[in-house]
């Protein structure tokens, strides 16, 4: 039974009655992490940060910006260590694995962890299809009907209904939150347990927001999300819980982390309760 | 505090159909000083160029009066008796096929090379091994010339000899590979060798800077799909970059085809259009010049001059193209 996000008990003061709401008595976590610290060079960008992620839950990041939350994402499925430089340190568990263990294919790791970014960025020179099958094709994963994936991963990502008519038009043709959506079904493809955002619609529109965060309400009945938000709304509209950084000059690292609603109502922390209620950031 | 937000003025006094403003800007003297030296300099290098291509014409413009196009398509290159200008016969064609015949085996063995190396550099490379290559290969590129010749004939000869010899024997039936005898120094093939190694630098060096534009977002989708970092490459860079990689070849084809003194120190001045690159026969045009330079009469010096202008045009062609295509490839990018 998870009761709380953070490891660190002393630092939560809830209670179990009131953290666990009754449907996820059962619940466990899908990931988790342990002592995490990041560095960019010898720049120590993020501290200490243990938290863990309920099953089949939405998890929101929230924090002002440069607070490590979109580098502490990216180390959730080791897309870290592409910059150069970067450098890591503590454990992250995924079912009950090491990710970072010796020997521990990154690549394989990628397919179970998938990843939404900032910005859409469909391949141009796809269409809407293969842009969908992309996963399966680039790691070599036999598909054996194509055309359901297409359609199962395009309905679960909310776009089935007005691409279902053009699959072969090229990704590009769609608008912003359209390309969006369609990265998000191609992340599905490889049938990952988790999915992480990345501000998955800071460059969209209202309407098209919209239209994501009903998606991710419905993913999360079958996988568990974690996504990184500058918007406190949308953190309190489709996230189950939320995890607070703060930087304060200094490496960014784990403030609280609860259900959304006492980060929103009640925060243990006055940081958090000046910040959810736009005080600064 | 204004009461009112739009000015309620009458359809006279703001038309709706306006006439469009000229946007005047006024530079200072600072600015204009500066403009000019700038806007000179740039200049500088277009008269320069021109001043180059005026001499050759005026000096090779007799030549080709007398000769006409054959001056191009005749191989026959002859001062005759010196005194005489009727018994004289001036043609490059052998030299202008040998030129491209050279560039072209270089750039089939650089390209590879340069691309490869390219991709390491900029996806494989831990960064201290970087910047270490990466000023070795800018080194190797202000390697001069000479150095390159006499290191091809003092040195790589032998083996490019022996080496000819064995693809001779293994795939003589192909006509590129035959020989009319078993003479095997002195070749295209040696010469393209040496041309390659030349041409490696400056296409590592365009690669490099197209591969490096490639989208990084797209990379990271790849990536984050479960692709390996050969897949990014195969399915995002190398897409990306194939008309930049063109085009950076298509320098080393510009500094290939103009190239002299290693040409003229390796390769065997012979004038018979060839394609049989291991025979130890073939040409240059810059090389031709060189090589009858020195002990060239007034008429055959006019006719060096013409041959001048050949190649310089060719190759001023072949560099506006190439840098058309690199320069389209970085516009693309977005």
């Amino acid at each position: 039974m998870i009761t709380m996000l953070t490891n660190n008990t002393s630092a939560v003061e809830t209670t179990p009655q009131q953290a666990s709401p009754a449907s996820e008595v059962e619940q466990t976590s899908a990931m988790e992490t342990r002592g995490i610290h990041a560095w960019f060079g010898k720049n120590h960008v993020l501290r200490n940060v243990s938290l863990q992620f309920p099953s089949n839950s939405v998890t929101g990041l929230i924090g002002p910006s440069g607070c490590g939350k979109s580098t502490f994402l990216r180390l959730l499925n080791r897309m870290h260590e592409f910059i150069p430089t970067a450098a890591m340190a503590g454990e992250v568990f995924l079912d009950g694995q090491d990710i970072y263990r010796p020997g521990a294919a990154a690549a394989e790791l990628r397919l179970r962890v998938g990843m939404v970014f900032q910005k859409p960025n469909p391949f141009p020179s796809m269409t809407i299809q293969q842009n969908v099958l992309a996963g399966p094709t680039l790691s070599k994963t036999k598909v054996a009907n194509k055309k359901d994936l297409v359609e199962d991963c395009l309905t679960r990502a909310g776009l089935w209904k007005e691409v279902k008519d053009r699959l072969d038009a090229y990704g590009s043709s769609l608008s912003g939150g359209q390309q969006q959506r369609l990265c998000i079904a191609r992340a599905l493809a490889v049938r990952p347990d988790v999915l992480l955002m990345d501000e998955p619609c800071s460059a969209l529109d209202p309407g098209s927001t919209l239209r994501i965060e009903e998606t991710i309400h419905e993913l999360s009945e079958s996988m568990t999300i974690v996504i990184v938000t500058h918007n406190m709304q949308q953190a309190a509209r489709v996230s189950d819980y939320c995890a607070f950084f703060l930087s304060e000059d200094g490496p960014g690292h784990l403030v609280e982390a609860d259900l959304t609603k006492v980060i929103f109502s009640n925060p243990s922390d006055q940081r958090t309760a000046d910040y959810v209620q736009g005080r600064f950031g | 505090m204004p009461t009112q937000l739009v000015s309620d003025a009458s359809p006279d006094t703001f038309p709706d159909n306006p006439v469009g403003r000229v946007i005047a800007t006024e530079y200072g003297p600072s600015d204009k000083v500066f403009r000019g030296v700038i806007t000179g300099g740039a200049m500088m290098s277009l008269v320069i160029l021109a001043l180059i291509a005026g001499f050759l014409l005026f000096r090779g413009l007799e030549i080709f009066r007398d000769f006409g196009f054959g001056f191009i398509t005749s191989v026959r290159w002859d001062a005759g008796d010196g005194i005489d200008k009727a018994t004289a016969s001036f043609g490059i064609g052998a030299m202008l096929v040998g030129s491209v015949v050279t560039a072209v085996i270089a750039l089939l063995i650089a390209t590879p090379f340069a691309m490869g190396t390219a991709l390491f550099l900029e996806f494989y490379c831990p960064s201290w091994l970087r910047i270490f290559l990466t000023s070795v290969l800018d080194l190797v590129a202000a390697i001069p010339s000479v150095i390159y010749g006499v290191w091809g004939y003092a040195i790589f000869m032998q083996y490019g000899t022996s080496w000819g010899r064995a693809i001779n024997e293994h795939l003589g039936w192909f006509p590129l590979f035959h020989v009319p005898s078993p003479n095997f120094g002195r070749s295209p093939f040696i010469a393209g060798m040496v041309l390659a190694l030349m041409i490696v630098p400056i296409t590592t060096s365009v690669a490099r800077a197209v591969y490096s534009q490639a989208p990084r977002d797209q990379i990271d989708a790849v990536y984050a799909l479960g692709g390996s970092r050969w897949s990014g490459i195969r399915h995002i860079v190398l897409p990306f970059g194939r008309s930049g990689l063109i085009g950076g070849a298509m320098l080393g084809l510009g500094r290939a085809l103009g190239e002299t003194v290693a040409v003229y120190l390796v390769l065997n001045l012979v004038f018979r259009i060839n394609f049989q690159i291991l025979a130890s026969v073939g040409g240059n045009v810059a090389s031709l010049i060189a090589n009858r330079f020195g002990e060239a009469g007034e008429y055959e010096l006019k006719a060096l001059m013409a041959a001048g202008l050949v190649l310089f045009l060719v190759t001023l062609l072949v560099n506006f193209a190439a840098t058309a295509i690199v320069g389209r490839t970085r516009g693309t990018e977005s």
